[in-house]
């Protein structure tokens, strides 16, 4: 299911981006087509990847969490990536395309402050400035990890204007490029935005997948049944996908955050609640009003505090090759708690949401089933955030 | 077509001027305080007007302009406001070229057959949409030209000559010349365009081009028009004003005029050749 034109998957994705950035993206474009197919480009990054970030990952079969004992689930271990989530992957290609372009600086948007925090790990290894822009709430939420980010020398730079939370990030972070773009690279964090980054963020996130399915082959000698990953802006779904697209028989479930409930209007679900439209740059499910202004979207989750989607869900979805479902804070959290208690592994709250909707499906498996779950991170950043929640009556 | 900007653009070449393009978001601060500054502004001089739609993310513009869009958003604007405000100035201004400047999603929202038909039936001549390049115009060029809008282009700071050729082949009513890079704002000032840029444009037969980015004071009106360029856009500087004064209108608007009478007055007798 690759883009019919380029930037294009279905109708979906584009370049709605002020006439001024356009260079910049074409120049982002036809640099990082010729590193793909470089060599020495593929073999830095490899080397990278392996000896600095520490993959592969391992895939962990969960040995108490699953009652049902028709059910096999295995867990990608992202949360074992140096920097804590997958968001390492594609950040050392960025961060490798930078150098390539010449460019001495980055900026980035973060939500979680995992993509801040992997911009920083990989600006500081790779003598970059780094300029993050992080909403004002959510660097209260994920306060160490902005103290990880200005650690490793990056510059964190709060943002108060909407909710403060990663739209208004990337907001703020698009506005600083239009006017640095000659020194600067913008180092995006998910697989949305304007082309070309959603299909180079994929093609950086893609050996997710392809570790997965080499592993999982392995040890059980099939293809799983179901893939499942939580859908922020989608980049460890679409990472854990991509090699599986063609795989008709492997199911793709992409978990939304359903916030406070669906029918509560506090969630961050676009694909499930959103409508057609443009937003960063890409055209895919929004969240908006009917006049088109963006809605402020909510999860418990930082991370996947979003109110759009990036286009190649947007298509796998209306194509009915992925199906997309939603999970609730409390059932995240419950998750969370679950597999920390079951298996010793402590998972992002993001992480948790695709978790949940496994342990859903799990109950009610009546055959042999093979569930493929990406732990996308670990969940140290969220620890404080989840005793204050876990601290208070009804979880408020 | 509408002639609107031609006949300005000639009219104003016969009497040594530029043309002086206030830009405001419409609904700022409510609706009838906006109605107000438009008609001052018309009054003090303006030759056309550039008229923003608020909208909730708007990442080309500074934050004076997007305190704009909030209070008229805060004041519960829509886009049906718009039109209707559009409707009014209209009906008191048979030629004066009216453009709008927005954002994509609010023009897919309404669908964007209807939001040109709408546009067309409330008297408006041109739309740019700030996130619409020309390498994406295929979103909107069937709806304007069925409605007689002109679509109009960016000219930005080195863009390539095949694009100026686009911008040249598709672009109808003026040519937004960007003085500089960044996001609208006075903090950052307009530069001088390379007055290359604005002869390619001629010798692509481009729409008139109009420069606009950081253009706040008489001495930056008076280099656009000597560089070349038709017109200025005046939108940050002129919002200031009315954010300065949201607790006494009757100065706000005295002040506008002041202002508008000024920049007017610069663009009398400096125009290139
Ligand atoms: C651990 C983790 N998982 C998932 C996400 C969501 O992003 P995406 O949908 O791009 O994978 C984030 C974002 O910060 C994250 O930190």
């Amino acid at each position: 299911m690759s883009a019919q034109k380029p930037g294009r998957f279905g109708p979906y994705g584009g370049m709605y981006v002020p006439e001024l950035l356009v260079p910049a993206l074409e120049q982002l474009e036809e640099v990082f087509k010729t590193a793909l197919a470089d060599p020495s480009f593929m073999s830095e990054f490899n080397d990278l990847l392996k000896n600095y970030a520490g993959r592969p990952t391992p895939l962990t079969r969960v040995r108490n969490l699953i009652d049902n004992p028709r059910v096999r689930l295995y867990l990608k271990r992202e949360d074992l990536l140096h920097g804590g989530a997958h968001k390492t992957n594609q950040v050392l290609g960025q961060a490798l395309l930078t150098r390539r372009m010449g460019k001495k600086q980055v900026i980035a948007e973060t939500g979680a402050g995992q993509h801040g925090v992997a911009t920083a790990i990989a600006c500081a290894l790779m003598g970059l400035r780094a300029r993050i822009y992080m909403g004002a709430r959510d660097m209260e939420r994920q306060q160490p990890n902005v103290f990880r980010m200005r650690l490793m020398g990056a510059e964190v730079i709060p943002v108060n204007s909407g909710s403060g939370t990663l739209k208004d990030a990337v907001n703020e972070a698009l506005r600083d490029w239009s006017a640095s773009y000659k020194e600067s690279h913008y180092l995006l964090g998910t697989a949305a935005g304007p082309h070309p980054y959603p299909e180079m963020v994929r093609e950086f996130q893609r050996m997710i997948g392809r570790e997965a399915r080499a592993q999982i082959l392995e040890r059980e000698g099939r293809l799983p049944d179901m893939a499942i990953a939580c859908v922020g802006g989608g980049s460890n779904a679409i990472g854990l996908f991509a090699d599986f697209i063609d795989e008709r028989q492997v199911q793709l479930v992409g978990v939304e955050p359903a916030g406070k409930g669906l029918s509560s209007g506090q969630h961050g679900a676009a694909i499930a609640k959103g409508d057609k439209g443009i937003l960063h740059g890409a055209y895919s499910y929004v969240m908006q009003n009917a006049q088109g202004q963006i809605q402020e979207s909510y999860s418990i989750s930082a991370g996947l505090d979003y109110p759009a989607v990036g286009p190649e869900h947007a298509w796998l979805n209306d194509s009915g090759r992925a199906r997309y479902v939603a999970v609730t804070d409390q059932q995240a959290l419950e998750a969370f708690q679950r597999l920390s208690r079951a298996e010793g592994i402590i998972p992002a709250l993001e992480s948790s949401h695709a978790l949940a909707y496994a342990l859903e499906y799990a109950e009610q498996c009546r055959e042999e089933t093979l569930l493929l779950v990406n732990l996308s991170g670990r969940g140290d950043k969220d620890l404080a955030h989840v005793n204050k929640i876990l601290g208070k009556p009804n979880n408020e | 077509m509408s002639d609107r900007y031609l006949n300005m653009f000639t009219k104003l070449k016969e009497q040594n001027e530029g043309a002086f393009i206030p830009f405001v978001t419409l609904g700022d601060p409510d609706i009838p305080t906006s109605l107000e500054i438009i008609r001052v502004l018309i009054r003090s001089g303006a030759d056309a007007l550039e008229l923003g739609f608020p909208f909730s993310d708007p990442i080309a513009d500074g934050p004076v302009i997007q305190r704009a869009s909030l209070r008229a958003l805060d004041s519960g604007v829509t886009p049906d406001d718009c039109f209707e405000m559009i409707r009014h100035i209209r009906d008191e201004n048979e030629e004066l070229p009216i453009g709008l400047l927005l954002y994509a999603n609010l023009i897919v929202a309404r669908g964007v057959e209807r939001f040109y038909a709408d546009a067309a039936a409330a008297g408006v001549d041109s739309i740019l949409a700030a996130d619409v390049p020309i390498r994406e115009s295929a979103l909107i060029l069937e709806a304007a030209r069925k409605h007689h809008i002109s679509p109009v282009f960016i000219a930005a700071p080195g863009a390539r000559d095949s694009v100026l050729k686009k911008i040249a082949a598709k672009g109808r009513g003026y040519t937004y010349l960007l003085s500089r890079a960044g996001v609208t704002g006075t903090e950052s000032r307009a530069h001088t365009p390379a007055s290359g840029m604005i002869r390619k444009l001629e010798a692509l037969k481009a729409p008139p081009p109009v420069l606009g980015f950081g253009v706040s004071e008489k001495s930056h009106v008076r280099a656009a028009l000597a560089s070349g360029a038709r017109g200025v856009f005046v939108g940050s500087a002129v919002v200031k004003i009315i954010e300065k004064n949201l607790e006494n209108h009757k100065h706000m608007l005295k002040e506008l005029e002041k202002y508008a009478r000024g920049m007017k007055a610069a663009t009398r007798g400096t125009t290139a050749s």
